[in-house]
């Protein structure tokens, strides 16, 4: 059965509105999943309408791709790790980018046998192999970084902008003499010098930025999709790379904002380095007039608490600790202890990586909540437990204009009767800026690994009896 | 209106359908939410089917589109594979 292009169309049309239903599904937890079969059935729809037109007639390579494809990603989505969320993500991002350009390329190579060239499209095909491929190799870098395969720290040098300012202007340039003339070389290097540009966007940027690179990346590849529909005349690609394109920009926003920070500030300015490991953090903090206490001290608090409120970040994920968090949350709790976790939009590496790690230790999302909802709560509680954060509570933030980190908006832990800060060392956070919590009256900080000292917790509750 | 236009019309209003459905998120789900975008920028599927697929294509326009094919297949199967694993971990509260 062949379809007709206009059965085709309405197909494509009913696909679309499944993958906006898909998202729109994303509002609450209790529909998210079944946005998600939504999202499925649109894709299947899309992909078996795309093989029953006229246009498809040789199905052998596409078996082969399809086929491998399915068996590669499945097992990437089976076998991931939670905490490797952000790396899988940066993969996928590449791979979109790199589709795009091959798509690009083969159907300048199809069009050219045709004798259907012309310059909107060859302008379009330009626009559609410079997004994906700085989508690709922004990508790879960004997965580079978070993998610790290459340094998470800002790689900066004098006259990068206008080097970047340069290739940039250099690599449009080339494009639109590919449009104008249909020049195979220009077409090269144009694809050339994208895919450097993507490596020197990147690179300044620091590991503390990675949930606004993750972001912006997510939206280029949309960018990518929607090009590669505009090359195609497919209305489905351009919407579907319309949204996607919006979804990483509003969250690129959403994450800017809570740093206070402009996203200009974030491509350019590169701050956070991974300098700066302590060397005995103990004597550190008794020369800092910082007070340091013991695992029972914090138990102690905590047992005979109301209110404890758990601050997650990205130490939290590297310690693995959120499994012992959840143990302790329900012994806690059977002391008629209430537990909350509070979390800051940019806690972790990428967009509320936070929330997907508790998920996965079944603490139910009821008790985890976003920055504007807890922060009124903090001046009720009697303990607030920092594990594994550190810039997004530092008062620093809202006392001290000279600090690189003022005007972020910052979860109040300050506020509680007790704050216990799970440490490994002095370091200072990403930001490089010194926390002024830390020498807080009633702040204690708990040296060690977050995983081992929540263990600790764990034993000293369950031992019980003070 | 040629269709190049039709195109930007399309473009234009679905940002503007973007913008509205993406502030809906919660941002508890952010992190689903980029893999289920992840899954679903796999699109570029079609693209690729098409190239590959089309009678006549030059072997390296079908090379390349094979390998189009591949990437995006592991993006939409492990897009929404993991997103659904992620969802599947999302509980309420039983005691409430």
């Amino acid at each position: 059965m062949e379809l007709s292009s206009n059965t085709q169309a309405i197909a494509y049309l009913v696909s679309a509105v499944l993958f906006i239903f898909a998202l729109k599904g994303l509002t609450h937890p209790a529909s998210a999943r079944k946005g998600n079969y939504y999202g499925m059935a649109g894709m299947a729809l899309a992909i078996a309408a795309t093989l029953m037109g006229a246009e498809v007639q040789s199905y052998g390579f596409i078996i082969a791709g399809v086929a491998a494809g399915a068996v590669i990603g499945t097992i990437l989505a089976m076998r991931v790790e939670m905490t490797a969320m952000p790396q899988l993500v940066a993969a996928l991002h590449s791979f979109v980018g790199l589709a795009a350009v091959l798509v690009a390329i083969g159907t300048y190579l199809n069009k050219a046998a045709a004798g259907q060239l012309n310059p909107v499209l060859m302008g379009e095909l330009s626009a559609g192999i410079i997004i994906g491929a700085i989508t690709f190799t922004g990508s790879v870098i960004a997965f580079g970084k978070l993998q610790g395969l290459i340094s998470g720290a800002p790689v900066k040098f004098s006259g990068q902008h206008l080097l970047n300012a340069l290739i940039g202007l250099l690599t449009l340039g080339l494009g639109v003499h590919f449009a104008m003339t249909g020049n195979m070389a220009s077409l090269a290097l144009m694809t050339l010098l994208a895919f450097v540009i993507g490596v020197t966007l990147i690179i300044p940027i620091g590991g503390a930025d990675m949930p606004v690179i993750i972001s912006m990346l997510n939206s280029y590849s949309g960018w990518a999709a929607a090009a590669t529909g505009f090359t195609l005349g497919n209305n489905l690609l351009i919407i579907v790379g319309a949204i996607v394109g919006f979804s990483g920009a509003i969250l690129s926003y959403i994450m800017c904002r809570a740093m206070n920070r402009s996203i200009i500030n974030v491509v350019f300015g590169g701050f956070g380095s991974d300098a700066g490991a302590g060397e005995s953090a103990g004597a550190q903090a008794a020369e800092k007039g910082v007070k340091s206490a013991a695992v029972e001290d914090a138990v102690y608090w905590m047992e005979d608490a109301n209110k404890v409120i758990i601050i997650p970040g990205y130490g939290m994920a590297v310690a693995q600790a959120q499994h012992a968090l959840k143990e302790m949350m329900e012994l806690l709790e059977a002391r008629e202890v209430e537990v909350k976790f509070a979390i800051h939009p940019v806690a972790g590496r990428m967009p509320g990586h936070m929330n997907v790690l508790l998920a996965e230790a079944d603490i139910p999302y009821d008790n985890v909540l976003e920055m504007d909802e807890i922060n009124s709560e903090f001046a009720t509680a009697d303990v607030a437990l920092v594990v594994g954060a550190n810039d997004v509570v530092n008062p620093a933030a809202k006392s001290d204009p000279s600090s690189p980190i003022y005007g972020m908006p910052i979860l109040e832990a300050g506020k509680a009767r007790q704050v216990y800060f799970l440490k490994r060392s002095m370091r200072p956070g990403y930001s490089g800026v010194n926390n002024l919590l830390f020498y807080q009256e009633n702040t204690s900080l708990v040296f060690g690994d977050a995983k081992d000292t929540i263990e600790g917790m764990v034993t000293a509750l369950k031992g019980g009896g003070h | 209106m040629p269709d190049t236009l039709v195109a930007l019309y399309v473009f234009v209003l679905s940002c503007f359908i973007g913008y509205w459905v993406i502030w809906g998120v919660t941002p508890a789900l952010h992190t689903p939410l980029v893999a289920l975008t992840n899954a679903i920028s796999g699109i570029v599927i079609v693209g690729a089917l098409l190239v590959t697929g089309l009678e006549g294509a030059g072997s390296s326009a079908e090379i390349m589109g094979f390998f189009a094919v591949l990437l995006a297949s592991i993006n939409v199967f492990g897009g929404f594979l993991v997103t659904n694993r992620m969802l599947a971990m999302f509980k309420k509260d039983k005691k409430k």
